[in-house]
């Protein structure tokens, strides 16, 4: 299967709660779109509703439209745009298009990994940054290219790249990344993984 | 108004404003947003009202404007100067010299780099005055968001034409007159595919474009989407009247957000002007159209897949025949056809077979637009006429290799392309003459390669990709492409062996002989043409260890040269590892041990005393040079 390399553009504060997902919302979206020939498009919306594509959603889903949940993780699992987890509060995602690669594009993402203590493709435990690679973006006269949430970056060097992530650590108030991409443990935690 | 009908291909000349008011128009082309061009539209709406020229000046956005490594970019109408790499702090100097006091801000003009004069005008700009515009005729001229722009441009006079005065069958002979062929890469003939899908029987029929252009470093379609949309939509809807088919559907690639959100809206405007709905222009034709927005998936740009994605279900390929013009979307008859293609149609309703089959070479007529990218000058989005040369586009054109550095060679066609090397650099571009060389004109990306470029690494980067992207559904495919990157990340991780290239070819001639799609059958295309063409790197990945283009990770080394360090400790601070020690004014080294091979200290270093190196022998040589021995 194709490897994730894209996911929702929006990154969407962690949705589901303890009480887990509104699932009355589900409903509202289904009996706007038809989900039998529009499954795509259904699961375009619950996945913005919602952040991802949580479990008990995709049940609801199966339910309301008769649709067998085996066929709807069926296309979640094809498409590298739908997720079944959640990412994090912002999205990091670098360009890794032809004219991005051969300007180094690797080279941004290992910085990324290092300063962010996460794997391409994986989100920190305390929920902050999620990082990944899409395939182009377009932008190839800027190579290489990052976009962080709305904002994009171009002509970048895995020294700028390190800048601008600790720049923006420090704008958000976090504590500086540490092995396992998670502050000291706080009360709070409220990360599952 | 300057230009204003579809016929002017050659200028690019921005459109004046409304109410005969100056226009200044930025770029607002992806390249440029990346570049923070809408920022500086942001300063220009703020600087124009404090100089109280509200009423006399607007500001609007364009599409991609083409020369994206001068972005972000804007022009001013009237006079027609064109302001390239715009800082914020450049806004207020253009509003109060250039709109107030009437003269262009000489000091921000463009400057040709083969002359070193400065150049006011954008069609006398090098890069722009060697394209003919066709499909790419009102992007980066008009604003993408306004229907009366495209409007005063002539747009839908072409619909209004060929639905009130021409039979579908006369618009079939004159789209097959033109001689346009598909633009999405396979370059089958328009016309032909048009008539199939007329003549197959079936009172419901679809049109579908392909807007799922996955290619990396490939961005033409999406600039004409989000550049000039109403082309798009003219053209389906003169399609669609060919054809038969009431109904039609815009797939657009995921990432394209901004194109969805512009071909939304142009849908809606249309609607609103009746130029889209039912009994368009009195003719009692109506036409349909919606959006479907992909999910991510490289395979869904193959028509089968596309339509199986449009259907809601995976997109997975099927075996041809039958063909989307007998049996396509919800099992009727479909005509798909790429973006480009559609923008090309209104023009030559417009203008008449015979004009655009005066552009182009013998057997490829009219204009292909190309996305220039890589190490290359001017890169950004061109449009030539077929049959032009490589060395024209990419020097002419392009402007050449960026840095001063040597081509080595040209990538087209991206994932199911090939590299092409400077001793072909004089073939033309189109289809056939293209194919021999074992490339593929594809969807129009155009990566320029230099000296520092693995040409096995990038072979190995296309494999990954299209094994990443591979659907699964047949076996040469799914296994044939992993089993060439498993050997190709051996190669470059400095673990080839003897017969790899010949175990890659093998593998390669079975995959594309048997798999279902052109997503497998292509597929290797990118390694059987640097093995054709740069074998010899492959040997000295094997064979000797040695990365000639000192890109691969595993097979390189950074050292310092103790006699140009100044050990003035930059590097050192870059470093992310701390693998750099030495004292102030003394010459540095580099605990290899530590090295992650970053690049950040040799981009770092003022001196060029960083050097990176590749081949046991080099490598021992430099760290022996660098310990003073």
């Amino acid at each position: 299967m194709p490897r994730r390399v894209t996911r929702t553009p929006a990154t969407v504060a962690l949705p589901a709660g303890v009480d887990g997902p509104d699932l009355d919302r589900v409903g509202a979206i289904t009996d706007d779109l038809d989900p039998t020939g529009n499954l795509i498009a259904v699961l375009q919306r619950l996945q913005q509703e919602f952040g991802y594509l949580p479990e008990p959603v995709i049940d609801e889903l199966a339910r309301l439209s008769g649709v067998p949940a085996s066929r709807i993780y069926g296309v979640i699992t094809f498409y590298a745009q739908f997720s079944t987890t959640p990412s994090g509060r912002h999205r990091v995602c670098v360009c890794h298009g032809t004219a991005c690669h051969v300007a180094g594009a690797a080279r941004i993402t290992e910085a990324l990994e290092q300063e962010l203590h996460v794997e391409d493709g994986g989100t920190t435990r305390d929920m902050e940054f999620t990082l990944d690679s899409v395939a182009c973006m377009g932008a190839c006269s800027q190579a290489p290219v990052m976009r962080v949430d709305d904002d994009t970056y171009g002509n970048l060097t895995a020294d700028q790249t390190r800048t601008i992530v600790r720049e923006l650590v420090a704008e958000l108030g976090l504590e500086v990344r540490r092995p396992g991409g998670a502050p000291e443990p706080t009360a709070e935690g409220g990360e599952r993984s | 108004m300057s230009a204003p009908t579809p016929k002017d291909g050659v200028r690019v000349e921005v459109a004046g404003g409304a109410n005969g008011r100056r226009r200044i128009s930025v770029c607002a082309g992806t390249a440029c947003v990346f570049a923070g061009s809408l920022k500086i539209r942001d300063a220009f709406v703020a600087e124009v009202a404090a100089a109280g020229l509200g009423d006399q000046v607007e500001v609007r956005i364009s599409g991609c404007h083409g020369l994206c490594s001068q972005g972000p970019l804007a022009v001013v109408s009237g006079d027609d100067t064109y302001y390239p790499r715009l800082k914020l702090r450049d806004v207020k100097r253009v509003v109060e010299e250039h709109l107030v006091g009437g003269a262009p801000v000489e000091k921000l003009l463009y400057v040709d780099p083969a002359t070193g004069e400065r150049v006011r005008c954008a069609h006398d700009i090098p890069f722009y005055r060697q394209q003919r515009r066709i499909a790419l005729r009102d992007v980066g001229v008009i604003d993408p968001e306004s229907l009366d722009e495209y409007l005063a441009r002539g747009g839908y006079e072409a619909a209004r034409k060929a639905l009130t005065t021409m039979t579908p069958e006369a618009i079939i002979d004159e789209v097959l007159a033109s001689g346009l062929r598909g633009r999405g890469g396979a370059g089958f003939p328009t016309g032909m595919k048009w008539k199939f899908a007329r003549q197959s029987p079936g009172d419901v029929k679809y049109v579908i474009c392909n807007g799922d252009e996955g290619d990396p470093g490939a961005f033409m379609d999406a600039s004409i989407m989000d550049g000039d949309p109403h082309a798009v939509l003219e053209g389906m809807l003169i399609a669609s009247y060919a054809i038969g088919a009431r109904e039609g559907y815009i797939y657009v690639r995921a990432e394209y957000p901004l194109a969805v959100r512009r071909l939304r809206l142009a849908i809606a405007e249309a609607e609103g002007r009746g130029l889209l709905g039912d009994d368009l222009f009195g003719s009692g034709w109506s036409f349909h159209l919606k959006i479907k927005e992909g999910a991510g998936a490289f395979v869904c740009g193959e028509e089968t897949a596309l339509i199986a994605s449009i259907e809601g279900r995976r997109g997975m390929p099927r075996t041809r025949p039958p063909f989307p013009a007998v049996r396509g979307l919800w099992g009727k008859p479909t005509n798909i056809n790429n973006v480009e293609t559609y923008a090309n149609v209104p023009w030559i309703i417009a203008n008449g077979s015979a004009a655009y089959a005066a552009v182009g070479s013998e057997t490829c007529k009219g204009t292909k637009a190309f996305s220039l990218a890589g190490k290359i000058v001017n890169g950004g989005l061109a449009e030539v006429p077929m049959g032009s040369t490589l060395r024209h586009v990419i020097f002419d054109v392009g402007g050449g290799v960026k840095d001063g550095k040597a081509f080595k060679a040209v990538q087209l066609g991206g994932p199911s392309g090939g590299c092409v090397p400077a001793a072909l650099l004089d073939t033309p571009v189109d289809y056939e003459s293209l194919a021999a060389t074992g490339a593929i004109v594809g969807s129009g990306g155009m990566v320029v390669a230099d000296e520092s470029t693995c040409m096995v690494d990038l072979a190995r980067y296309f494999l990954e990709f299209t094994q990443r992207e591979s659907c699964g559904k047949c076996v040469p495919c799914r296994l044939g492409t992993k089993r060439m990157l498993e050997i190709l990340e051996r190669i470059t991780a400095g673990e080839g062996e003897d017969g790899d290239i010949e175990r890659l070819e093998k593998l390669a001639t079975t995959i594309k002989k048997t798999s279902l799609c052109g997503l497998g059958q292509t597929a290797p295309n990118p390694v059987l043409t640097t093995i054709r063409y740069f074998r010899d790197e492959y040997v000295a990945h094997i064979d000797e260890h040695r990365c000639p283009a000192c890109a691969c990770d595993a097979l390189i080394a950074f050292s310092i040269d103790p006699d140009l360090c100044t050990g003035c400790t930059l590097c050192a601070k870059k470093c992310p590892v701390g693998a750099i020690t030495g004292d102030k004014k003394q010459a540095h080294r580099i605990d290899q041990s530590l090295c992650v091979r970053c690049d950040s200290c040799r981009a770092a270093c003022r001196f060029d005393a960083v050097k990176v190196v590749s081949g046991p022998e080099q490598i021992a040589a430099a760290l022996r040079a660098e310990a003073g021995d």
